[in-house]
């Protein structure tokens, strides 16, 4: 529930995720998607009903496990004060563990080296998604939530984080949930999607699936508005 | 000073009445309830210090700093914060103020314990911190709106309350420090303060009063550190539900 007038945000959402897969998760705009993502690390709760990761609802998590376990990367990729080198090094002054590897992380999202030291707050848009991805990956999270994260960038950023992604889940292994207003993006990294609109599923399959014969005529709306809005924007 | 005198001083409420109708800038209302309430509250205290002062009683001097930190407490809460329990909160603050200078200025015996002394030191320090404490307030409500994305990152990293809000606090406690602090910085310079002035109009020495003058200026600096580093202690966590989430609303 949100807002002075009580509005429902998300009602009769049921579905599951299979630990180790991509789920894209698309829908027009204030549908109740990264609403959806903010309850799988309690940055939200729900009035009803009931979150699981991995065995346990989300409200029995200790709290900061929880949220080390379930990463969570922003559409604004918000920069914490300081340098890049402060940002990487936040979960781990957060939890108290030592970090000796900053400059091998930073190379692996593929920034240079040298970057370490620069005003976190002055990089440009992709720089920062790939700075806010690293520093969520410090707490090395099983299960990664990605709102809107290209939806900011120039297309040519926006596949080099895609691409990224995808390497970070081929080597991790991790689960995602990826919500984007990009279809194509997520016909091409989803292993399984989910329409939502007005807060319910309305329909969840295969990806393949999805795009190629959608079973429910509202999704198949749904993909033909936004095909010719990606045609005649 | 007559009461004729006193009341020729009212050409400068007509002049600010006049200044606001000639701006337009609406406040000729609130101008004359200000000058109403100040005055019935001022005639009233003088009557209410001259009976405490000649009965001597601790019960009333305890009792009149009672009501002088409800009245703060009070004028404080009703700015709509928007902070759940903040009366409580702000009451805790301004009595430990009040114990931590009071303790100090007679246990060292910079002030006797006498209501003559303890009621007015008291006034000025509660006085100053219902200030630093709205000032407090106000930063803290514009800076958390700001800094909304910036609390949600380190909660989604795993961080408590106390460490999302740690450097926002920070910059919370400064801004609303600074301006004693530089009116401190320019005291005797820029301005005569308002107890020193009324001493050596009543015929004080002026060395007296400035040493009386400097007690408080102290005193007013520890209780602005004090008002923003226990409000803050105290409110943040107001600011956030059992599961770390932010619940702030604007």
């Amino acid at each position: 529930m949100d807002g002075k007038e009580k509005r429902r945000v998300l009602q009769d959402i049921t579905a599951e995720v299979p630990a180790g897969s991509v789920v894209t998760i698309v829908g027009p705009s204030g549908s109740g998607k990264s609403s959806l993502l903010s309850l799988c690390n309690l940055l939200s709760t729900p009035d009803e009903g009931e979150i699981w990761v991995q065995d346990k609802e989300v409200r029995t998590w200790d709290i900061k496990k929880l949220r080390r376990h379930v990463g969570l990367a922003f559409q604004t990729a918000p920069m914490l004060p300081g340098t890049v080198l402060d940002n990487l090094l936040s979960a781990a002054r957060l939890h108290h563990f030592s970090f000796e590897e900053p400059e091998r992380l930073i190379q692996y999202v593929g920034l240079p080296e040298n970057i370490l030291k620069r005003d976190a707050r002055e990089l440009s848009g992709g720089q920062k998604q790939r700075v806010a991805l690293a520093r969520t990956l410090v707490n090395e999270p099983a299960v990664l939530l990605l709102d809107e994260i290209t939806s900011a960038l120039d297309p040519i950023a926006a596949r080099e984080i895609e691409e990224l992604i995808i390497r970070i889940h081929k080597e991790k292994q991790n689960t995602i949930l990826w919500v984007t207003h990009d279809l194509e993006q997520a016909r091409r990294v989803g292993d399984f999607t989910w329409l939502i609109v007005e807060g319910q599923i309305i329909e969840q399959a295969d990806t393949s699936l999805f795009f190629s014969c959608p079973e429910k005529e509202q999704t198949r709306l749904f993909l033909q508005r936004e095909h010719v809005e990606e045609i005649e924007p | 000073m007559s009461l004729f005198t006193l009341s020729l001083s009212l050409v400068f409420v007509g002049l600010a009445i006049l200044l606001s109708n000639g701006f337009k800038l609406g406040l000729e209302k609130d101008i004359v309830i200000a000058t109403v309430r100040s005055s019935i509250q001022l005639l009233i205290i003088g009557y209410v210090l001259t009976f405490i002062f000649s009965a001597d009683n601790p019960f009333f001097m305890v009792l009149m700093i009672l009501l002088m930190i409800l009245a703060a407490a009070q004028n404080i809460v009703k700015k709509k914060h928007q902070i759940p329990g903040l009366m409580w909160r702000v009451i805790v603050t301004l009595l430990t103020i009040e114990a931590v200078t009071m303790l100090f200025l007679m246990g060292l015996n910079i002030i006797p314990p006498a209501p003559r002394y303890v009621i007015t030191f008291s006034g000025m320090i509660i006085g100053s911190s219902m200030v630093i404490a709205n000032l407090f307030l106000n930063r803290l409500r514009a800076e958390v709106r700001n800094r909304k994305e910036e609390i949600a990152v380190i909660l989604s990293l795993g961080g408590t309350a106390g460490q999302a809000m740690a450097a926002i606090l920070k910059d919370v406690i400064r801004a609303s420090m600074i301006p004693t602090i530089e009116s401190t910085k320019t005291m005797g310079l820029v301005q005569l303060p308002g107890m020193m002035t009324g001493q050596i109009i009543g015929g004080a020495d002026p060395a007296e009063a400035v040493r009386f003058q400097l007690v408080i200026v102290f005193s007013l600096l520890a209780a602005a550190a004090l008002t923003s580093i226990i409000l803050s202690r105290l409110v943040y966590p107001a600011l956030f539900n059992e599961y770390e989430q932010l619940i702030f609303k604007e």
